[in-house]
C-alpha cells in the first residue's frame, strides 16, 4: 500500500500563510510598528522596515531602545505561539477560516523580558529571529536576536519569559 | 544649573520622533529622576479581543522614561544610551486608561548609570510592570 499523496503544495501554503497572517496580523501595535514576518517552512525572520517614527536618538540617529526592546518582544511571542501551534495548524485542528475570522486560542502572556543593547540601530531596516529555548507546560523561555545588515553582528538581544496558556477545558 | 539639565533633558525628550509618536508626555523631572505619561491608544492594543495594551508599547515608555531620569541626574551627563534593560510585567494595563511611569537614576559612576522603574494606570497601588536597567553615561 503506496503512503498517501501528499498534500498540493499551494494548499500547504495556504494554509500556514493564513495561520501567520492571522497570528500576527490582526495585532494592531504589530501593524503600528509595521512589523512583518517572512515564513520559509516552520522558520519565521521579522522584518521591521525603517521609519522616521522609530528614532530615539535624533542626532546620531538611532532607532529607539523601546521600539528596539518591542521588536525583540514581538518576535519572541508571535515565533513561539507559532511553534505552539505547528501541530493544530499542520493537522487542521485549527482552522484558517476560524483563525482569519480572529477565532484566535489564547496566546502566550509576557512574565519578564531583558534585552541587550550591543550597538546602537541604524536608521534602516532590521531584522530578528527568535529561538524557543525551553518550551514546557506552563513557562517558556526565548531568545531573540536583531541585526541589520550582517547577520553575525546582531544589534540588540533579548531573552523573555512566557506564562502558557491553561490547557482549554 | 540643575534646572537648566531638567529643561534641556525635557527638550531633548519632546523631540524624539518616538515618543512623540507614542504621545508621551514628561509630568515631572528633576535630580535624576522623571516621570512620563502615555495615553492610552488603540493603535497599540497588543491584545484585539481585550484592548489591553502591548508590552512592547509599555518598554517603550520604561525605557524613554529611564533615559530621561539619567539626563537629569545631578552630574550632568552629556547624553545616555541603554546598556541593558529587565521588565517584570505584572498584570495587564486596564484598557482605557492611560500608562504612567517613573524612573529614578539610583547611584551613577562615571561610566555607568542604574536605574529603576515601575509603571502604573489609574490604580496606582498595583504597578503593571516594574524595571531595572543598566544605562551609558558620555562624557559632559
Amino acid at each position: 500500500m503506496p503512503r498517501p499523496r501528499p498534500e498540493p503544495v499551494q494548499v500547504v501554503k495556504q494554509r500556514r500563510d493564513a495561520a501567520l497572517h492571522a497570528l500576527a496580523g490582526g495585532v494592531p501595535y504589530i501593524q503600528f510598528l509595521n512589523i512583518r514576518f517572512d515564513r520559509r517552512g516552520d522558520e519565521l525572520t521579522a522584518l521591521l522596515p525603517f521609519d522616521e517614527m522609530l528614532i530615539g536618538n535624533p542626532m546620531l540617529p538611532a532607532i529607539h531602545g523601546g521600539v528596539t526592546a518591542a521588536f525583540l518582544e514581538v518576535t519572541a511571542l508571535i515565533s513561539l505561539s507559532w511553534a505552539w501551534l505547528w501541530e493544530d495548524i499542520e493537522s487542521g485542528a485549527l482552522s484558517p477560516d476560524a483563525l482569519e475570522a480572529g477565532d484566535l486560542p489564547r496566546l502566550p502572556k509576557t512574565i519578564d523580558f531583558t534585552v541587550d543593547y550591543l550597538r546602537s540601530g541604524l536608521p534602516r531596516d532590521a531584522y530578528a529571529r527568535a529561538k524557543v529555548t525551553r518550551s514546557g507546560r506552563r513557562y517558556a523561555s526565548v531568545h531573540a536576536e536583531a541585526w541589520q545588515d550582517n547577520r553575525s553582528r546582531p544589534f540588540a538581544q533579548g531573552t523573555a519569559h512566557f506564562l502558557m496558556p491553561a490547557p482549554e477545558a | 544649573m540643575t534646572a537648566d539639565k531638567a529643561r534641556i533633558a525635557r527638550q531633548f525628550i519632546e523631540t524624539i520622533p518616538h515618543a512623540r509618536a507614542l504621545s508621551m508626555q514628561i509630568t515631572d523631572i528633576a535630580d535624576g529622576a522623571a516621570t512620563i505619561t502615555m495615553p492610552y491608544d488603540a493603535r497599540l492594543v497588543g491584545d484585539p479581543k481585550t484592548g489591553v495594551i502591548h508590552g512592547g508599547a509599555v518598554s517603550a515608555l520604561m525605557d524613554t522614561c529611564s533615559g530621561a531620569a539619567v539626563m537629569s541626574h545631578p552630574s550632568a551627563p552629556a547624553g545616555t544610551a541603554t546598556i541593558d534593560l529587565r521588565i517584570d510585567y505584572m498584570r495587564a494595563a486596564t484598557p482605557g486608561q492611560p500608562i504612567t511611569a517613573r524612573a529614578e537614576c539610583y547611584h551613577i559612576t562615571r561610566s555607568v548609570a542604574f536605574v529603576r522603574a515601575s509603571a502604573w494606570d489609574d490604580d496606582a497601588d498595583r504597578p503593571v510592570a516594574a524595571a531595572t536597567g543598566a544605562f551609558t553615561v558620555e562624557g559632559g
